[in-house]
């Protein structure tokens, strides 16, 4: 075989996949957000940009008058909201935490890895649960809270934008937790000292030795909250009790209840633009530390 | 200025620590170029990093200008480090580097400015200051290195192997250029290395480490010339050792017999032994071949090894067998040719040998 065609050969496997998994997929939702709901599920093979349409807007049934979907707005804002103090948070907890793990001996690194990938090798689903048993009304805190007689009333957390900031928090820490501690544990930790020497308080030595040298790490963990904190859907389903709707809930109420796949397939679609427009934020972030390494 | 007391460091605890220093002792005076001399692992390092601060003593006190520095941070310290790995940040130009430590002083801009800009003319950087560090050679970073500890204009400035990565003709020339910076800035230069030569070219006074205790402090001329023990005369420069019976002694002066017979004085030193067996130091260089009953020892030449510059007799002496190296000047006049398996003639320079604590 000649050069080129061997190289067709060895790519055609992952060609392959790539089309079934991604690309063939995506077709066929970037299809079905122009058609027109079946009235029991599935569609019908009508054009249509109705469900475009209908991801901003909604026409009043009676008055035939047009507004905006605040219901839809509402549930956007709120994840994107969320995601982002979720990534917030994670990094607050998790930088002092990959920062800590980084300066341990070498030999007690792993074990302290080991103990932040544990939970997230288990069930989701178990994590939650575990979250909520925590924190609802007749939950571990409530009940310590009333003991101690610290209040009267249990406080409401569960089925609140706070508990599922918590609860996806909890549950994509560590992946903030792997990049950043990726990245310092490459730091050549005599550039830390040589910044004391050179009178550099602890805060200035962070803000201005460490924390730029690990921003890879900072800016592939951020990505890698955000993104999956947008589509998440069990997370805010437990915790959110179905009253505090995000993306992924939204997008599964219309696949399921409300039968309105195009709908269902133009909110994924959207999602997927809000996450790329994000990507590229990101990316324009990441590659200005590119430069700065020369 | 500096008075390092009765330090030690261990690190560790318990029965497994491990002593890297044992109770040093050492004063550095102001304006001064100190060498920090010896083997790797001896703990060099280990002592510059509790001046600098990185690490605390875990007995003894250290002192700058008479104020103990125990409770004071590394940047709360007029003392800055060239380091091994020159530690340069790699998100910084060149400038930006050598500007740091003022920067972080609260200096207003534009000293900052002229101060960077002062200290890479010092330095020879001046055009390369926008660069990044990755994009310079590692002389070239060893400069800004350089620069950027002395920006702040420390009292003291510590140098760890600061030469040891460059190349035999960049390392001699920087051995000059710091020569030069230390007598123009007037900053007192604590300076390591394991390489003796370089200690000896460089250094006002040098302190001779091994296992983590300084073994012997003097100049460079009275380090070579006198080295209080064998591991002192045998990690600086080549040493003949020879065992020989003390029989009279005045002052520093000793009257020896040697193995094979014939009496020579020698230097006493730090001794306090007037009589007994003793080890005699004799350097390669002051003994020259004569004829075979005219010196004080006899012995086989084994080996002819030419260097250039000069030339080193090996020599096995007559009924003991020690290996004697003798080291001679390779000049036009040349003496009397020698050939591999002659017996020859040793002849001592008179008081050249230094007697050596046990
Ligand atoms: N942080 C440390 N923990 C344990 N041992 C150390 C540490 N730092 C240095 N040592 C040991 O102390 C000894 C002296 O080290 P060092 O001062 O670096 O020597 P040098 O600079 O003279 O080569 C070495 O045996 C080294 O292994
Ligand atoms: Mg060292």
């Amino acid at each position: 075989m000649s050069p080129s065609r061997t190289r067709f050969a060895l790519l055609a496997p992952a060609m392959v996949i790539l089309f079934f998994a991604a690309a063939g997929p995506l077709v066929i939702v970037l299809v079905y957000s122009f058609l027109i709901p079946g009235d029991y599920g599935g569609v019908v093979w009508d054009f249509s940009t109705d469900a475009w349409f209908g991801v901003v807007a909604e026409r009043d049934f009676f008055t035939d008058q047009l507004s905006w979907a605040d219901a839809h707005l509402s549930v956007f804002w709120r994840s994107i909201k969320l995601s982002l103090m979720t990534s917030v948070l994670s990094l607050v907890i998790g930088f002092p935490t990959a920062y800590f793990i980084a300066t341990r001996p070498k030999g007690s690194r792993d074990v302290w890895m080991l103990l932040i990938m544990i939970p997230f090798w288990t069930n989701l689903l178990i994590r939650t649960f575990a979250i909520m048993e925590l924190i609802r009304n007749e939950g571990t805190i409530n009940t310590v809270l009333i003991a101690m007689g610290l209040v009267t009333q249990p406080i409401q957390m569960l089925y609140t934008e706070f508990s599922m900031l918590v609860g996806m928090t909890y549950v994509y820490l560590p992946l903030m937790i792997l990049p950043i501690y990726a990245s310092m544990e490459r730091l050549d930790f005599s550039l830390v000292e040589a910044g004391y020497d050179l009178y550099a308080t602890r805060w200035q030595v962070l803000r201005r030795v460490i924390f730029p040298l690990v921003k890879p790490g900072v800016v592939a963990g951020s990505i890698l909250v955000f993104v999956p904190c947008l589509g998440a859907y069990v997370t805010p389903r437990v915790l959110g009790g179905g009253k505090q709707l995000m993306l992924g809930n939204l997008i599964e109420l219309q696949f399921g209840q409300l039968r309105n796949w195009p709908l269902g397939a133009a909110l994924s679609l959207t999602l997927l633009v809000i996450v790329m427009i994000a990507l590229i934020f990101y990316v324009r972030a990441a590659g200005n530390e590119g430069n700065a390494h020369g | 200025m500096i008075e390092i007391d009765t330090v030690s460091k261990l690190f560790g605890a318990g029965d497994s620590a491990f002593r890297a220093l044992d109770r040093v002792s050492v004063t550095i005076k102001e304006n001064e170029f100190f060498t920090l001399l010896g083997p790797s692992g001896c703990g060099k390092t280990t002592l510059l990093r509790l001046i600098a601060g990185f690490e605390g003593p875990t007995s003894g006190k250290i002192l700058l200008d008479g104020q103990d520095l125990a409770d004071k941070p590394p940047y709360r310290r007029p003392v800055n480090t060239v380091f091994q790995s020159y530690a340069l940040f790699p998100h910084m130009t060149v400038a930006e580097n050598v500007g740091f430590g003022l920067t972080m002083l609260g200096k207003p801009k534009s000293e900052v400015a002229a101060t960077v800009s002062e200290m890479l003319a010092l330095v020879r950087m001046t055009n390369l200051a926008d660069r990044k560090t990755s994009q310079i050679s590692g002389g070239q970073q060893q400069r800004v290195a350089l620069a950027r500890a002395l920006a702040p204009r420390p009292k003291v400035l510590l140098l760890d192997e600061p030469l040891s990565a460059l190349d035999f003709k960049l390392r001699k020339e920087m051995q000059l250029e710091l020569k030069r910076l230390q007598s123009e800035t007037g900053i007192t230069f604590v300076f390591v290395t394991h390489d003796q030569e370089e200690a000896l070219t460089m250094s006002d006074r040098i302190a001779v480490m091994s296992g983590g205790t300084i073994r012997q402090i003097g100049g460079p001329r009275e380090i070579y010339d006198q080295p209080s023990e064998r591991f002192v005369a045998d990690f600086i420069g080549d040493t003949n050792f020879l065992s020989a019976e003390m029989i009279a002694r005045t002052g520093d002066s000793a009257q020896l017999r040697l193995g094979q017979g014939a009496e020579v004085t020698a230097r006493a030193g730090q001794v306090d032994k007037t009589s007994g067996a003793v080890t005699l130091a004799i350097r390669p260089e002051h003994a020259r071949l004569v004829a075979l009953d005219a010196g004080q020892l006899t012995g086989t030449l084994d080996d002819i090894v030419y260097f250039g510059t000069d030339t080193h007799y090996h020599i096995t002496l007559d009924g003991i067998g020690t290996r004697f190296v003798l080291r001679r000047q390779n000049s036009p006049d040349e003496m009397r040719p020698v050939q591999q398996g002659e017996r020859v003639g040793i002849a001592l320079a008179s008081s050249a040998g230094q007697v050596l604590k046990d």
